[in-house]
């Protein structure tokens, strides 16, 4: 299977490796997948408290090349968007920037699972409520 | 100067040897003939090279030539003789012993011959990779026609006691089949040493050509017989009907004689060069080599990096070195390979696996560039990988109740 230029980018230079402090109020943290599953995602946020900005965005994803490209997408476009607008992202979205075949939407779906799981970690951690999702579809 | 890619996946298939493609270029234009016409010499022609390539086969695996019949492939030649002999020894019992890490070629055709009213009895290997000789024992039945054993797995490279398995089997009254794919023309295989009655192998694992092998059916203690899984012209002593793929025959035997003759001194070479690989990669932390070192093909190495994902790492080097991983995510459905899992392997190993394939024109100056390739990459994707972060912090991966989806 041939990989998209911008997987092989994304791959190559991975934007935004890295880990946050997870102790801090302001970082919200999702650690989504599953070891046997071959894909492991760790997505974490940093949030501007008073002007609900997303300010920082790391990640550190196992898995194949499409895993990676999906997380390291996902964090570029997370920085400078609101909590609410970024709950707003699609995993079709990835799939589509990223041109991944069929075969490789289940990384877009955790790597929006993983945006969900952050944010959840984000509103829990500062006394809010925590969103109920939709299902993805796989 | 290095020529890349560098092709490190001779499991799957081998280039063919220029000394093969010398051999059988006059077969397709100039000598055209169908070995079955007796009647003039375009037959004669080409039935005398296809014999001559039938002795070829046959001295490599210490077989007499009329025990050799020609298949389209070992896939052939794994269902012709499961099948075959299924048939054949239909009066005598319907069951069969194979064990877990069987190529698909064999483990689908058994499945098959259950819907026919086969009993199969699947033997779960030991951690590294082999069969154990008393649960084999155990196994066998009044039944029990057939132990149909791998003769090295195609995965991990490890060579099965087939001595001891035939004897075993022979002691019960059942035959003996093995697929020696990964085996023949890399080892010594001498089919009356190991007490072989059936045998399948391909042309195109041995610097041969593709779409030709043979199935080895023994006719001497005991005289084996297998019934035809094609109709047709009786070819290959009623066994295998259809014209014979003449340019592939005589490529397959040229295959056989160069394996014969170069065999010592290639395993000498690439055994070393397995070596330093294997010892190079295993200097990297956390990982590990699959399968009983000391039972093993000398020009294979399978290794897990833990917590780093196959598919990824390959990705890592995949347009310089041609390699196969484990991982799910190199096949089309997403389970992770079968025979690793069978070696009791976690998921995570099985996926983080890779298996270094080397060959005749593997040189040392491929194998340093390919230390230094993995050796950065696997580096590379640790860093990026949340679960090597919680190993180095000392989180404890197996206690995280991870959501699988």
């Amino acid at each position: 299977m041939a990989y998209s230029d911008k997987v092989i980018d994304h791959y190559s230079n991975p934007k935004n490796v890295g880990t946050l402090d997870k102790a801090s109020k302001s970082v919200g943290t999702g650690l989504v997948g599953a070891p046997e599953c071959g894909d492991v995602m760790r997505l974490q946020i940093e949030v501007d408290q008073a002007t609900g900005l997303i300010t920082d965005a790391k990640f550190k994803t196992f898995g194949c090349g499409s895993a990676i490209a999906s997380s390291s997408l996902a964090t570029e476009w997370l920085k400078g968007k609101t909590i609410d607008e970024a709950v707003k992202i699609d995993n079709m979205d990835l799939v589509e920037e990223l041109n991944l075949p069929p075969v490789k939407i289940h990384c877009s779906v955790l790597a929006e699972d993983a945006i969900k799981a952050a944010i959840n970690d984000f509103r829990s951690k500062n006394g809010m409520e925590e969103l109920v999702f939709e299902q993805s579809h796989v | 100067m290095l020529k890349l890619p560098i092709y490190l996946d001779h499991n799957a298939t081998t280039p063919m040897d220029p000394r093969v493609l010398e051999a059988m270029l006059p077969y397709f234009v100039e000598n055209f003939g169908n070995a079955a016409s007796r009647n003039h010499s375009f037959g004669w022609q080409a039935e005398e090279a296809v014999d001559y390539a039938r002795e070829q086969i046959a001295q490599l695996i210490g077989a007499d030539p009329k025990e050799i019949i020609i298949t389209s492939g070992a896939t052939e030649g794994d269902n012709l003789g499961i099948k075959g002999v299924f048939e054949m020894y239909a009066t005598k019992g319907n069951h069969i012993i194979t064990c877990t890490t069987e190529h698909k070629a064999v483990l689908d055709t058994c499945k098959h011959l259950e819907k026919l009213g086969a009993e199969v009895t699947y033997l779960e290997v030991q951690p590294d990779g082999l069969i154990d000789l008393k649960q084999l024992e155990a196994a066998m039945r009044p039944t029990t026609i057939l132990v149909a054993i791998m003769y090295a797995n195609n995965e991990i490279g490890v060579i099965q006691p087939v001595k001891e398995i035939s004897a075993i089997a022979k002691k019960h009254g059942a035959l003996f089949f093995t697929d020696a794919v990964q085996a023949v023309g890399k080892i010594p295989v001498d089919v009356n040493a190991d007490g072989i009655d059936i045998m399948a192998f391909t042309a195109h694992k041995m610097y041969g050509p593709k779409g030709v092998g043979a199935l080895y059916v023994r006719r001497k203690n005991p005289r084996v017989k297998v019934t035809a899984q094609m109709d047709g012209g009786g070819h290959e002593r009623g066994m295998r009907s259809g014209t014979l793929n003449v340019p592939g025959i005589v490529g397959f035997g040229k295959a056989c004689e160069v394996a014969r003759l170069d065999m010592a001194a290639d395993t000498e070479r690439i055994s070393k060069l397995r070596d330093k690989l294997e010892n190079a990669l295993t200097q990297i932390e956390e990982s590990y080599v699959n399968g009983n070192p000391a039972h093993r093909l000398p020009h294979v190495s399978n290794i897990s990096f833990k917590y780093v994902e196959g598919e990824g790492l390959m990705m890592g080097f995949n347009k310089d070195i041609a390699l196969s991983s484990g991982s799910a995510c190199t096949s089309a459905s997403l389970e992770p390979s079968y025979v690793l899992k069978a070696l009791g392997l976690g998921d995570d190993l099985a996926h983080s696996s890779l298996r270094f394939g080397l060959g005749r024109n593997t040189t040392e100056e491929q194998i340093d560039f390919t230390i230094k390739a993995v050796t950065e990459t696997v580096l590379k994707l640790r860093e990026m990988s949340p679960l090597w972060e919680m190993f180095k912090d000392g989180v404890d991966i197996d206690a995280i109740q991870w959501a699988h989806h």
